[in-house]
């Protein structure tokens, strides 16, 4: 039986400058259901959400709510108009108690009867079944109970849609447990809620219906039971699941040696961001990657390995020598570079010049007390603007006034130019256009074919399978299969990153 | 016809040079130099005359308003070079620069005079004194240092402990006592040496912006702060560690103070715990402001911040010298500081920049509809 709708969006635009975030997209939540929103980085969830609750003002598409057309034109009517979010960092004041966290901006008049609100509270609190009380101060609670705070507050602001925007990424398993309980109940009470994660399994558990988007389209809306794990997948990717179109790895594979040691190799690497200890090796002339969705911990494997986060033990050998990487230096000191996978926030640093940002690493490399000339980093900076044809008015020119896709190769020159044995790419073709994408592919293939070893990760499916020979596949922090040769294709792949019974 | 085509590029010319001199970082500072210089010259031209005079002591010095500027403005400047660095790196401001200057004054005349507060005779080189001072601000700065890159301490919160004890830690050092110094040599270095005209702190400026000229060029200390001060986590990735980065910015001005308060309390030869270097602090992070450096950190221009400094004390002088009372001076003060400040804010900027723009199109527009 059909639920009626709660909140209809239909058409909704939404441009920026130069890119189209939402094309026509659909969305409706039903009552009492759980509605899981899907896909990749830069698919346009969060800018449905914004839109949905006024940070974002919308180019084109109506909102009903309730039969009702509305205009949302702040996050404070969206809220008057009974629109929820519980965003992924908390928002609420954690040195105020868990009553005032609740009723904060919500009393009227001047005078507050702070008694009844703490009162109001517990047994809203109870109700609920959240370990807390009134009169605690927030900060003194978990994250997940400060997360469930944050979702009784809307609760009790009656509002009848409630959007989750990934309030489990912070969470371990049993504070996930009590959220999902949360959840269910809220369910039940009619509130329809809209989950936004990235964890496949979390919305098998708790979802009814999933919408994908994908590149700020709409792919579809689906009943959960009607969308095995694998079809969410290629979904997401937009990589037909049948379509067997199976693109031959490009890269010479024949020259590695695989019985040679290893330049790098690992074992029972841990780090400090939630991933399990994992062993990994790559070979002189070899391209390889980590894969599996976008926190699946593919990019805390490379930050443990270049020495970026604190590393928390095991063992790290390169041509077979133990050696120690707890810093970046430490990594770049023995050829290590890496390119990371937030170019605005650890990549570029924005408001120093191309000619800077391209010989920074060389020249940490050379020391603080050895500065190159004036003409040899010009010299420099010539060459690899020359070498991967980066498109800026001048070696003087801010890098961040460069477009995206030559900020990223700005990037790249950068540890080209540190000249490493080892290189590690985190995602270098996101964002960026087509031709820049294969450029750097094959950029890629010819520094394997000069000696160099690679490891390359990249959300595009095909973009791995043209470029690695081996690839690591990652789920939930466990590296969970390595695939080679024949493995090497879209439907085995998707089948790895899904696992379950799928 | 081609004349005035030639005229018109000419003119375009003429136009872009002045709207990328108008952009340059080192503009608001030099015009609000010259605005100060023609003011003068308006009301009274006599404020550059410069006359030699016998000194105290009898030699032949040079004298007049602007060799009063030149001279009481070197701390100022001294202290603006080691405030641009802590800004770049810290995106942050060291408020206890007077307080560590008192520190500073009071550990020299420990030294020099010992336990006796009006010595006959030196109790130490000169030389030594100054040295254990330097030592004395460098740790003082260390302090603040570590208080900022590893605790990650707000700067401002992090200075206003030594800003607050910084005085009585000073008093402290001399036993609560005022020394005061008779040997006349000591005097040299805050008035003159004798047979030389112009008064010794000019030099020790000039000695400091050479300095800080020299390592800038030898080390990679511009590089290293302005990335920390762009992208601190980015800069890390890079092999560099910005909590040492900010903690050497912080060494560096505690060696200014250091500089500072030697000239301070070789001016008077003695010392006033609680007037020394007083307000000091906010004399230096405006000039590092009017110098159009971002007090949010990031990208300096470390000439622009030492004019600041000089402009900030020819407007303190020609205050002065319009019989200004003392009291009212730092209200007249803040009043131009406001417009400069404002003036150079990359905001007010921006938008000059947008309704610049917008006048022009709209003149665009007028002339297409009247053709």
């Amino acid at each position: 039986m059909e639920k009626s709708a709660i909140l209809e969006m239909r058409g909704i635009c939404k441009y920026f400058p130069g890119v189209r975030a939402l094309e026509d997209v659909d969305f409706t939540l039903r009552e009492g259901e759980i509605h899981a929103l899907m896909g990749e980085n830069g698919a346009g969830k969060s800018t449905l959400i914004k839109v949905l609750t006024g940070v974002y003002p919308k180019d084109g598409g109506t909102i009903t709510l309730l039969d009702r057309p509305v205009v949302i034109r702040s996050p404070q009517d969206a809220q008057k108009s009974g629109i929820a979010t519980v965003y992924q960092e908390i928002t609420l004041c954690p040195n105020l108690t868990v009553a005032e966290n609740m009723y904060i901006g919500r009393t009227k008049g001047p005078l507050t009867n702070w008694k009844k609100i703490n009162a109001d509270a517990d047994i809203l609190l109870s109700d609920l079944g959240i370990p807390a009380v009134a009169n605690q101060q927030l900060g003194s609670c978990s994250i997940a109970v400060q997360q469930m705070v944050a979702i009784a507050r809307a609760v009790d602001m009656e509002c009848k849609v409630l959007i989750l925007d990934e309030p489990t990424s912070s969470l371990d398993e049993n504070e996930v447990e009590k959220l999902f309980g949360l959840m269910r109940s809220l369910k039940e009470q009619g509130v329809g809620i809209i989950f936004v994660t990235h964890f496949l399994e979390q919305v098998y558990e708790v979802c009814d219906r999933i919408t994908v988007l994908r590149d700020g389209k709409l792919v579809g809306e689906y009943v959960i039971e009607d969308l095995p794990r694998v079809q969410l997948v290629s979904k997401m990717l937009g990589k037909d699941f049948d379509d067997m179109a199976d693109i031959k790895s490009e890269a010479d594979t024949e020259n590695i040696d695989y019985n040679s040691t290893p330049v790098y190799e690992a074992r029972k690497l841990a780090g400090t961001t939630g991933i399990k200890p994992f062993d990994f090796q790559i070979h002189k002339g070899e391209v390889n990657g980590f894969t599996g969705l976008l926190g699946s911990g593919r990019s805390e494997c490379v930050r443990a390995i270049f020495g970026a986060d604190k590393v928390a033990g095991g063992k790290v050998m390169m041509n077979g020598k133990k050696v120690n990487i707890n810093k970046p230096l430490d990594a770049m000191k023995n050829g290590i570079s890496y390119l990371p996978e937030d170019r605005k926030l650890d990549g570029i640093v924005g408001d120093l010049s191309v000619r800077d940002n391209i010989i920074l690493a060389l020249q940490v490399m050379k020391g603080f007390f050895r500065p190159f000339s004036r003409a040899q980093a010009e010299a420099f900076a010539d060459e690899y603007i020359d070498l991967l044809n980066i498109k800026t008015a001048s070696t003087d020119t801010p890098v961040n006034s460069l477009s995206g896709g030559n900020q990223q190769k700005v990037i790249l020159a950068r540890w080209l130019l540190a000249n490493p044995v080892y290189l590690i790419l985190d995602e270098p073709t996101r964002g960026i256009d087509i031709g820049t994408k294969v450029e750097i592919q094959k950029l890629v293939l010819k520094l394997a074919a000069e000696g160099k070893s690679v490891t390359f990760i990249s959300s595009e499916i095909d973009e791995m399978i043209r470029t690695c020979s081996r690839l690591i596949v990652m789920r939930d922090g466990k590296v969970v299969g390595e695939l080679s040769g024949e493995d090497l294709n879209q439907n085995k792949i998707m089948a790895t990153i899904a696992g379950g019974e799928s | 016809m081609t004349k005035n085509v030639k005229f018109k590029e000419s003119m375009k010319a003429v136009k872009a040079f002045l709207i990328r001199m108008v952009q340059n970082q080192l503009f608001i500072p030099l015009a609000a130099l010259l605005f100060l210089v023609l003011f003068n010259i308006v009301v009274d031209p006599s404020f550059f005359r410069i006359s030699l005079e016998p000194s105290s002591e009898g030699y032949p010095v040079l004298s007049g308003y602007l060799i009063t500027i030149i001279d009481n403005a070197s701390e100022l400047a001294i202290l603006a070079i080691g405030m641009t660095l802590v800004t770049a790196a810290s995106g942050g401001q060291d408020i206890s620069v007077g307080s560590t200057i008192a520190i500073a004054g009071s550990v020299v005349l420990r030294v020099l005079c010992g336990t006796d507060s009006r010595p006959e005779t030196l109790k130490a080189p000169i030389i030594v004194a100054f040295l254990v001072c330097v030592i004395v601000s460098a740790l003082f700065g260390a302090f603040n240092g570590v208080l900022v890159a590893y605790f990650k301490i707000q700067p401002m919160v992090a200075t206003l402990i030594l800003f607050t004890a910084g005085r009585s830690i000073a008093a402290w050092i001399n036993n609560n006592e005022l020394p005061v110094i008779n040997d006349p040599s000591f005097g040299y270095y805050g008035n003159f040496i004798p047979g030389i005209p112009l008064p010794t702190p000019v030099f020790i400026a000039a000695a400091c912006m050479a300095l800080i000229a020299l390592v800038l060029k030898v080390t990679n200390l511009r590089l290293y702060a302005q990335s920390v001060g762009i992208n601190p986590s980015s800069s890390r990735l890079n092999g560099i560690n910005p909590q040492t980065i900010k903690l050497i910015s912080f060494i560096i001005l505690g060696i200014c103070v250091a500089v500072a308060g030697f000239i301070k309390v070789s001016r008077l030869s003695t010392i006033n715990y609680s007037v020394v270097a007083k307000d000091i602090e906010m004399d230096v992070i405006l000039a590092v402001a009017l110098g159009g450096n971002a007090l949010s950190g990031g990208k300096f221009n470390m000439t622009a911040s030492i004019i600041g400094a000089y402009v900030i004390q020819f407007l303190t002088t020609t205050l002065f010298k319009f019989k200004v009372n003392s009291a009212a001076i730092s209200a007249y003060k803040a009043v131009v500081v406001i417009i400069l400040v404002v003036l150079s804010a990359p905001y007010v900027r921006k938008k000059l920049v947008e309704f610049r723009k917008k006048i022009v199109s709209h003149k665009v527009k007028v002339r297409k509809e009247v053709a």
